[in-house]
């Protein structure tokens, strides 16, 4: 046989198809499983998939690798698993903004492109004031909001449509007063945000409390309230929002692992049952704890739901504060 | 206060298994930070996994061999080929390659050498002795303080520049322009991506940084045929002390004031070691007797750029460990590996772990002080490519480059604007356009403009907020006395010679 340009192309048909023919399950894992990370090296959704990755190694008997697709407000690596082929060899981390970057006109993609695994940490956003701020709890600070003229009162803790702007926005809705009585500076994350706090230039700061722990213990600055539905184990004496002030509100930063959509059920359960153990491995759990991410496990069907739930609170928030794309 | 938990932290570092992990770290920091492309940010992001199976002080100390080494490093190949290994490189690399072409390389890499361990070292006692109340200091800067640090950043690139200061300013709009690409942080929304997911971003800055210095050099190779003689390699490391010491000695007020600079700035939340590197040497400039060498093999300028960028990078530590807040990129990812650690960064950490940070503390000053040995070591090996013929080594200098700009997101966007922007600074360059303004322009765009934007928030739109804090108000002060002053002279020379015409 003469290799001819149709011959070869015939050859590069056939290995590509022979590649991305669905995975029958027991086959599964058939080579490395990829682990895409949407955030940059180094960040907290990196350190906690590469803990994972390094368990779900000895857990699978493959490697692992994790690769960090960064870029476009996290739209780059949120494409890249759900464009992966849907054979279960690559799977990834999905985040929050999933729920906020299809409002925000970044791109088409929701939680449904996805086959969901389970989420595995979720760090509710709590309020911050100054230390020397005049006001003990949530009840004098929302005293003093209703009080104030439109914005006076300046907040900080993620950029415009971050997850810890929309944590405030929320709450003021949730407390029935407008999104416009406090001005949003944006900064680039929690912790300029809270420094801006400690520094004087912003009254008010909202982020999680692991990321705010060196500044409380310094003594410069004080949570009011938790935007989340029960008290944390590592914060008892902080109360939630809706035992602060009666009106409910919770709101947070997640992390959950996702393949495809597509994913076969027998391999989708096969990948739940490998999660599911190894965020219960007494080294994975030392090391979150060490980290200060809360831990819980919330998989597949489930899972789903809460992605829906987080959605549609996202577009709530989003829309309130006008940057949701018509 | 730190003392008497010198001898415990003596025990926890002069270990063979620390030996061992510093020097295997230093070798890696040494060729992340001589191949551009990769910097040195990436190479502690990928030590964390590792840092997981060992103890806190080695950890840290894994951490700091490879940061400090890397950012030496990267003069390196900014001296041999004109590619600044990492952005903190980026303010001198015309020096240090002029240096290279006249055939005194041993002389720059020297000076890169021992101005970097001096820096370091200096970085690394302050840390040691004032961390704590120096971090209360930085804590006062709020987004008006840096509206005016950021706006002195900008001024020292037009200061920068051996053009003329009107091709300086284009050129450094250029850089403000490229910068304004991206989500805009302040609105939420995107601008200037014509729907492109890969620019939301904005210009990923290593290839910008790799393609505006290599490609105009490539194609001067290429299509020029611009060929200098092979510059004479090193015979041996020992040559490069020859002199040395005369030219740090002729220039310690440059080494004292860079590395204090450069301490100040690594300090300061949200500058790093490059933004230091930048300064130092515009104002190493500014106070020159020889302004004129600069941008073309002033060893002045060398001393106070690399004093400063080492030092940064120690600076960074302080509010990193006092309050969490991270100093720079290295130090963000540094905190998460405390954490890991049990050593918390706050105050207490000072209080419950002093012998640990009593060591880490040592291992800065370690870190530093190998950076002289093994970097002469590594500048004795690499050198050897001067032998290499250029038109042999150009195509493997453009390998690199694209490797390095693919390596940013494992995309292909990153090799396009490498391109892009490569033959715009040629094109520049052909045309007496400096470069280095629009790079700063690039580094600091973002910087200038979200503490602009952010600053007028909290003042409800009032300019008189950047003037009512002390600290901006004194910063100020500084940039309009650097603008107002030489336009001052101006008139007033112009006054003299006119009238001198008429008399």
């Amino acid at each position: 046989m003469s290799f001819n340009r149709r011959n070869i192309l015939a050859l590069a048909a056939t290995v590509v198809l022979g590649v991305a023919a669905p995975a029958v399950a027991q086959d599964w894992p058939n080579g490395p499983v990829t682990l895409i990370v949407p955030w940059s090296a180094g960040g907290g959704t990196d350190a906690t998939a590469r803990m994972i990755g390094t368990l779900l190694e000895k857990e699978l008997g493959v490697p692992v690798p994790v690769v960090n697709r960064t870029g476009g407000s996290g739209v780059i690596g949120h494409s890249a698993i759900a464009d992966a082929a849907p054979d279960g060899q690559t799977i990834g981390v999905a985040t929050l903004e999933i729920g906020s970057m299809h409002t925000l006109g970044l791109t088409d993609l929701t939680y449904k492109a996805y086959t969901p695994i389970g989420l595995y940490n979720s760090d509710p956003a709590a309020i911050f004031v100054r230390a020397d701020a005049p006001y003990d709890d949530m009840a004098g600070l929302l005293t003093a909001l209703e009080a104030a003229p439109d914005r006076e009162f300046k907040a900080s803790g993620s950029a415009q449509g971050g997850v810890n702007h929309l944590a405030l926005a929320g709450m003021l809705l949730a407390a029935g007063l407008p999104v416009e009585r406090v001005a949003w500076v944006p900064s680039e994350g929690a912790a300029p945000g809270l420094q801006d706090l400690a520094a004087g230039g912003v009254q008010i700061a909202t982020a999680s409390l692991p990321e705010a722990a060196a500044l409380m213990s310094a003594g410069l600055i004080k949570p009011l309230a938790v935007f989340a539905d029960a008290r944390l184990d590592d914060a008892k004496d902080l109360p939630t929002f809706k035992e602060a002030t009666g009106n409910d509100f919770s709101l947070g930063s997640w992390r959950g692992v996702v393949a495809p959509a597509g994913v076969s059920d027998e391999v989708a359960a096969k990948l739940v049952e490998a999660v599911d153990k190894v965020v219960h491995d007494p080294e994975y759990l030392a090391f979150m704890k060490d980290r200060g991410y809360a831990t819980q496990w919330t998989p597949s069907g489930e899972f789903e739901s809460f992605m829906e739930t987080s959605d549609k609170a996202l577009a709530q928030s989003l829309a309130a504060v006008g940057l949701a794309k018509q | 206060m730190i003392f008497q938990h010198l001898g415990a932290a003596f025990e926890l570092v002069l270990t063979w298994n620390m030996f061992l992990i510093m020097f295997s770290c230093a070798l890696f920091g040494l060729f992340v930070g001589s191949v551009p492309g990769l910097s040195a940010t990436m190479a502690t992001a990928m030590l964390v996994p590792l840092t997981f199976f060992m103890d806190p002080v080695p950890a840290i100390a894994a951490i700091v061999t490879t940061a400090a080494m890397a950012i030496f490093a990267s003069d390196i190949p900014a001296a041999l080929i004109r590619i600044p290994g990492t952005a903190a490189s980026a303010a001198y690399v015309s020096d240090l390659n002029a240096l290279t072409r006249a055939g005194k390389v041993g002389r720059a890499l020297g000076i890169s050498v021992t101005a970097s361990a001096i820096g370091g070292i200096f970085g690394s006692l302050v840390l040691i002795f004032a961390a704590p109340e120096l971090a209360l200091v930085s804590l006062n800067f709020t987004s008006f303080e840096y509206f005016w640090l950021a706006l002195l950043g900008l001024t020292a690139a037009v200061m920068l520049g051996s053009a003329s200061i009107l091709k300086s300013l284009i050129a450094l709009c250029i850089g403000l322009m490229i910068a304004s690409v991206g989500m805009d942080t302040t609105s939420g929304l995107p601008r200037f991506t014509f729907g492109l997911t890969s620019l939301l971003d904005g210009v990923a800055f290593v290839p910008a940084l790799i393609g505006m210095f290599a490609i105009p050099e490539l194609i001067r190779t290429f299509v020029h045929r611009d060929l200098p003689p092979p510059a004479a390699p090193i015979g041996n490391p020992f040559s490069l002390f020859r002199g040395l010491g005369g030219v740090l000695w002729r220039h310690k007020t440059n080494l004292a004031r860079s590395s204090t600079i450069g301490t100040i700035i690594g300090i300061l939340p949200g500058a790093g070691s490059d933004i230091a590197s930048w300064i130092s040497y515009a104002v190493s400039k500014k106070f020159s007797k020889k302004p004129e060498v600069y941008g073309d093999g002033s060893e002045e300028g060398l001393v106070d750029a690399c004093a400063a960028n080492n030092s940064a990078l120690s600076g960074a530590y302080v509010p990193a460990m006092v309050f969490g807040i991270p100093g720079d990129s290295i130090t963000a990812i540094v905190i998460g590996v405390l954490y890991i650690k049990g050593l918390n960064p706050g105050p207490m950490v000072f209080l419950t772990s002093a012998d640990t940070i009593a060591a880490i503390f040592l291992v800065f000053l370690l870190a530093n002080i190998l950076i002289v040995p093994l970097g002469l070591l590594a500048i004795g090996f690499a050198a050897q490519i001067l032998r290499v013929p250029k038109l042999v080594l150009a195509p493997m200098i453009l390998g690199f480059c694209i490797v390095g700009s693919y390596s940013i997101d494992a995309s292909a966007s990153g090799v396009v604007i490498m391109v892009v922007l490569g033959v715009l600074a040629y094109l520049m360059e052909e045309n007496g356009f400096p470069v280095a303004p629009t790079i700063l322009g690039i580094v600091m765009g973002l910087l200038v403009e979200r503490n602009l934007v952010t600053s007028l928030i909290k003042s409800d739109g009032s300019p008189l907020g950047f003037f009512e804090r002390p600290i901006a108000a004194g910063l100020a002060l500084t940039v309009a006395i650097i603008w107002i002053v030489p336009v001052v002279l101006w008139v007033r020379r112009r006054k003299k010679r006119s009238g001198e015409t008429f008399v």
